[in-house]
C-alpha cells in the first residue's frame, strides 16, 4: 500500500504557539483515515499543511509523494471540505458548487444532480440566506461531485442534521467503494468508528495513536461486571486486571488484552451467576487518550484554534 | 408567608406589572449602551470628520477668497444652473460672506455625509444584526420586541446630536452668528435622523442588510438629485426642491434671513418615518423581510469558474458604483466650465491653484488638474479593492480558492488584474463625463476627445499604488496603514499644496503632480513609463511575499 499522505515529525509554531509538535500521519491508498483530537489540538493546521496553505517548521510533508508547499497542481487531484465554509455573497449554491468543482478541474453533472437531490439542497438560493448546514453541503457536493482521487475533510459534518449524516455516511462508503482516499477529521466518534479503517488521535499537537480500531482495541480494556457466589474480589491479584471493586453483589474490573482468559479461569469456580464484558469503544479510546491532560490541553490551546 | 418572601413576592409583581406596560421595550438601556459601546469609536469619528471638514474650510476660504470681489465671482457660479445642481439654492449671493457659502454649497455635503452616517448605523444595529443571526441570541433574553429598533434610533440620535455639536464648534470658530449656526447644525442633524429613520423602514422590508442599506441610500440619491434639479429650475429654489429633505436645511436661508420653519418638515417626516417602521416591525416575523429575496441560477456560467470571473463577479457591483458616482461627479464639474473659466479670469489668483500656467488654455489647464483628481480617487478605489483580499482570507474564502489548483499568485493577480481593469473604466469614465459636460456648457465637442483618454496618463500611478497594497497585503503583518499615509498624503499635496506653501522638495514629489497634465501639457512618457516600472516591481514583490507567506485562515 503506497502513502498518499505521509507526514513525519511535523512542526508548527504560531508566535509562542506550539500547535504541532512532532506530529505524524500516514494515509496509505484507499483507506479512510479518522483524524480524531480534541478543539486546538492541531488537526485543521496539518491539515492546511497538507493543502499548502501554511508553511511548517519541521519535519517532511508528502501528500502525491510530493511537498505540498510548492504543489498546486496537486490540487487536481484532491477535494477539501473545511468545518466552517464560507461562501461568498451574491452567488448561488449551484453557483458556489461548479465554482469549487470547476477550479479543481471539472464537475460529473449528472452526479451533481443527484448529490443535490440526496443532500436536498435548493441550488437557486442565493448563499447568504443558507444556514450552517447548507453552506456545509455546498462544499461536501462539491467535493463528492469532483472526480478526485483524496478527499481532506475537516469535521465535515457540522451543522448537518441526523438524516444528512446519515446520506454523508453513504457517500463515504461509495467513495471508499470506488478505492478513493479519505482522511476524515472528526469529532463524531459513531462516525469514525462507522466509516474509518484506520484511526490517529492526537493531542497537543502530538500524534498519540495511530492504527486499525483492532489494533487500538488492544490498548484498551475490556470492563467486566460478575455477580457470583463466591468472592469475586479475589481477581485483583491476578496481573493485568485493575479497578477491582464491588458495589452490592456486582464486582466491577477492567482487565488488560490478554489477562482475560486468567481471569475467567479464577472466576469460574466461585459460581458466576452473571457476566457482562464490554469491549472498549472509540468513545473511550479518545476519552482514554485525552483522559490525563484532556483539561490543560484545551485550555492550552483554546486560542490557538487554527 | 415570611417577610422574605413577602418581599420577593412584591419584586416578582413589580416587575411583571412593569412588564406588562413596557413589555415591548424591555431591555432597551442595556441595548442602547451596548450599541453606544460598539460605536464609540466609530460616532466620534464621524462627528469630528465632519465638524473638521467646516472648520477646514473656514480656515481655507478666506485664503481662496480674501475679499468680497473674490467671494462675488464665486457666487456668480451659484447662478448658473449646473451650480446649482451640484451645491444649493443660492440665497445670500448678492453680498456672498462664508455664512452664505456654507448654507448654498456646504450644507447640502454635510447633510448626506450625516446621512451615510445614520443609514449605517441603522442598519448596522439592526438589519445585519438579524441577519447574522446575532439578534436571536439578544431576542432570546429578556428583550422585548421594539428593543433593539429603539436602541438603534436612541443611539442614531446620539451620534446626530454629536454630529451637530461639532458642527457648532466648527462654524462658531470661524466667528459666525449662533441663531444661524444653530439652524444650520440642526438641519444637518435633522437630515441624518430621516435618512436614519427611512433607513429603520427599509430595515424592515429587506432580509438583507446589504438591500436595505441600498434602498435607504437610494432615497438619499433620489433627494439629492431631486433638489438639485428643483434648485436649478431658480434661484432660491423651484417647488421641485421642495420634495427634498436636504433642501429643507438649507431653505432655513441661515447666514441670509434665517427662518426656522422649514425644518419642521423633517421633524414632520422623521415622526412619520418612525411610526412606519415600528408598524413594520409588529407585523413582521423576526429574520424577515416584506420584500422576498430573489432566487438565482442553479449553475454556474463558465465565465464564473476562474478566479478572474469569480473576483470581477464580486466586484462589479462596487466598480459600478464608483464609476457612476465619480463619472457623474465628472460630467457636473465639466458643465461648470463656462463659469469656472469666468471665475478664473476675474481672479488670477484661483486660476494658479488649479491651472498653474495662467497664460494658456486656462480651461484646458482646469480641466486636466481635475483629471488628476479623479485619477487620486481612483487610486483611492484601487487600495480599496486590493484591502479587500484581507477579508477574502479572513473569512476563509481565500483558503478554500487556494486548495483547488489555483495557485497564488494566479489569485493574487486575478484580483489585480480586476482592480486594475475597474481603475482603467473609472478613468476613462471620469475622462468622458469631464470632457463631456465642458463640450456641453461650451459648446465645444472638441473637449471630448480631448479628455476622454487623459484619465489613463494616471493608469501607471494608480496600478502604483494598488502595488503598495498588495506588497502590504503579500506580507500582510506590516499593516496597510503606510499605504493609506503615502496615498492620503500625495492627495493633500497634490490638492492643496500650492496653497500650502510647501517646500518645493515635498511639492516635486508628489507623485500626480509627477504625471503630465494632458492634454494642456506634452504626453511626456518618461515619468509614465517611471510609474509603471514602480508598479511592476511592488506588485512583483508583493507577490513573491505573498507566495512564501502563511494563509490566515482558511
Amino acid at each position: 500500500m503506497s502513502a498518499i499522505i505521509d507526514v513525519r515529525q511535523l512542526d508548527k509554531s504560531f508566535g509562542s504557539v506550539r500547535a504541532l509538535d512532532q506530529l505524524n500521519l500516514t494515509l496509505g491508498a484507499g483507506e479512510v483515515h479518522g483524524f480524531l483530537g480534541p478543539n486546538g489540538s492541531g488537526k485543521s493546521t496539518t491539515i492546511r499543511i497538507l493543502l499548502g496553505l501554511l508553511r511548517p517548521d519541521a519535519g517532511t510533508t508528502t501528500i502525491f509523494g510530493r511537498d505540498p508547499w510548492d504543489a498546486v497542481d496537486l490540487h487536481h487531484r484532491l477535494a477539501y471540505v473545511p468545518g466552517d465554509v464560507s461562501l461568498w455573497p451574491k452567488i448561488t449554491g449551484g453557483e458556489a458548487i461548479d465554482l469549487f468543482a470547476g477550479l479543481r478541474g471539472g464537475v460529473d453533472p449528472a452526479r451533481r444532480n443527484q448529490l443535490l437531490e440526496r443532500f436536498n439542497l435548493d441550488p437557486t438560493k442565493k448563499t447568504r440566506s443558507y444556514s450552517k448546514g447548507n453552506r456545509q453541503k455546498v462544499a461536501l457536493i462539491a467535493a463528492l461531485a469532483s472526480d478526485v482521487e483524496l478527499l481532506i475533510m475537516d469535521e465535515p459534518t457540522s451543522g448537518l442534521d441526523p438524516l444528512m449524516e446519515r446520506e454523508f455516511q453513504a457517500c463515504i462508503r461509495e467513495v471508499r467503494a470506488a478505492g478513493r482516499t479519505v482522511l476524515l477529521s472528526s469529532h463524531i466518534l459513531a462516525e469514525v468508528e462507522a466509516l474509518c479503517d484506520r484511526v490517529t488521535i492526537i493531542r497537543q499537537g502530538r500524534t498519540v495513536q495511530s492504527g486499525t480500531l483492532a489494533e487500538l482495541r488492544h490498548l484498551r480494556r475490556t470492563a467486566v461486571v460478575v455477580v457470583s457466589d463466591g468472592d469475586a474480589t479475589t481477581v485483583a491479584p491476578i496481573p493485568g486486571i485493575h479497578d477491582v471493586r464491588r458495589e452490592d453483589e456486582k464486582v466491577h474490573f477492567t482487565a488488560d488484552d490478554g489477562a482475560l482468559p486468567a481471569a475467567l479461569a479464577h472466576l469460574l469456580p466461585l459460581g458466576v451467576r452473571s457476566l457482562i464484558s464490554t469491549p472498549p469503544s472509540l468513545e473511550e479510546l479518545f476519552l482514554h487518550q485525552y483522559g490525563d491532560g484532556y483539561t490543560a490541553a484545551t485550555a492550552d490551546t483554546a486560542d490557538g484554534g487554527r | 408567608m415570611s417577610p422574605v418572601n413577602a418581599t420577593l413576592a412584591t419584586h416578582r409583581q413589580d416587575h411583571r406589572s412593569a412588564g406588562s406596560s413596557a413589555g415591548s421595550l424591555t431591555g432597551t438601556a442595556r441595548l442602547f449602551w451596548f450599541a453606544l459601546r460598539r460605536d464609540r469609536v466609530r460616532i466620534p469619528l464621524w462627528a469630528l470628520g465632519i465638524g473638521g471638514m467646516i472648520a477646514y474650510f473656514g480656515a481655507v476660504i478666506p485664503l481662496a477668497y480674501p475679499d468680497q470681489a473674490a467671494l462675488q465671482t464665486r457666487a456668480n457660479i451659484m447662478r448658473d444652473p449646473s451650480g446649482a445642481l451640484l451645491t444649493g439654492p443660492g440665497y445670500g449671493i448678492d453680498n456672498y460672506t462664508f455664512g452664505a457659502m456654507v448654507t448654498n454649497e456646504l450644507l447640502g455635503m454635510l447633510a448626506v455625509a450625516a446621512a451615510l452616517m445614520s443609514i449605517f448605523l441603522v442598519i448596522r444595529h439592526t438589519r445585519a444584526e438579524e441577519e447574522s443571526g446575532r439578534a436571536e441570541l439578544v431576542r432570546a433574553g429578556v428583550v422585548g420586541r421594539r428593543a433593539p429598533l429603539t436602541a438603534a434610533l436612541l443611539t442614531l440620535l446620539v451620534a446626530n446630536v454629536a454630529v451637530g455639536i461639532t458642527l457648532c464648534a466648527g462654524l462658531l470658530a470661524s466667528d459666525l452668528a449662533l441663531a444661524d449656526t444653530l439652524a444650520v447644525s440642526a438641519g444637518t442633524a435633522l437630515v441624518g435622523l430621516v435618512f436614519g429613520g427611512a433607513a429603520a423602514v427599509t430595515a424592515q422590508l429587506s432580509e438583507h442588510a446589504r438591500t436595505a442599506s441600498g434602498m435607504a441610500g437610494a432615497a438619499l440619491a433620489l433627494a439629492f438629485i431631486v433638489r438639485g434639479v428643483g434648485d436649478a429650475q431658480s434661484l432660491g429654489g423651484s417647488a421641485l426642491s421642495w420634495f427634498s429633505p436636504i433642501a429643507w436645511a438649507q431653505q432655513t436661508r441661515a447666514f441670509t434671513d434665517l427662518r426656522w420653519w422649514p425644518l419642521l418638515l423633517c421633524a414632520g417626516l422623521l415622526a412619520v418615518l418612525l411610526t412606519f417602521a415600528v408598524l413594520l416591525t409588529e407585523h413582521r416575523d423576526f429574520g424577515a423581510g416584506l420584500v422576498p429575496a430573489r432566487s438565482g441560477r442553479g449553475n454556474a456560467r463558465k465565465s464564473l469558474i476562474d478566479p478572474v470571473g469569480l473576483i470581477l463577479r464580486m466586484e462589479r457591483g462596487s466598480i459600478l458604483w464608483w464609476l457612476t458616482g465619480l463619472a457623474v461627479f465628472a460630467l457636473l464639474t465639466g458643465s461648470m466650465a463656462q463659469g469656472i473659466v469666468e471665475s478664473f479670469e476675474a481672479q488670477p489668483q484661483l486660476a494658479a491653484v488649479f491651472g498653474q500656467g495662467a497664460g494658456g488654455d486656462v480651461l484646458r489647464a482646469t480641466l486636466a488638474s481635475f483629471t488628476a483628481y479623479f485619477a487620486m480617487a481612483v487610486a483611492v478605489y484601487a487600495v480599496v479593492s486590493i484591502n479587500r483580499l484581507r477579508a477574502e482570507e479572513a473569512d476563509g474564502r481565500t483558503g478554500a480558492v487556494l486548495a483547488t489548483s489555483v495557485s497564488r499568485p494566479r489569485w493574487l493577480l486575478s484580483a489585480l488584474a480586476v482592480t486594475v481593469l475597474g481603475s482603467t473604466v473609472m478613468l476613462l469614465g471620469t475622462g468622458l463625463g469631464l470632457g463631456g459636460g465642458a463640450a456641453i456648457s461650451l459648446g465645444d465637442p472638441a473637449l471630448v476627445a480631448d479628455f476622454a483618454f487623459a484619465g489613463l496618463v494616471y493608469l501607471p500611478l494608480v496600478i502604483g499604488f494598488a502595488g503598495l497594497a498588495v506588497v502590504s497585503y503579500g506580507i500582510l503583518r506590516a499593516g496597510r496603514w503606510w499605504v493609506w499615509l503615502i496615498l492620503i498624503s500625495s492627495i493633500i499635496v497634490g490638492l492643496y499644496g500650492p496653497l500650502l506653501n510647501l517646500p518645493d522638495a515635498v511639492s516635486d514629489a508628489e507623485p500626480f503632480g509627477l504625471m503630465p497634465r494632458v492634454p494642456a501639457e506634452e504626453l511626456e512618457l518618461l515619468p509614465i513609463a517611471g510609474a509603471a516600472l514602480v508598479a511592476l516591481i511592488l506588485v512583483a514583490a508583493g507577490t513573491l511575499a505573498f507566495r512564501r507567506r502563511d494563509l490566515e485562515a482558511g
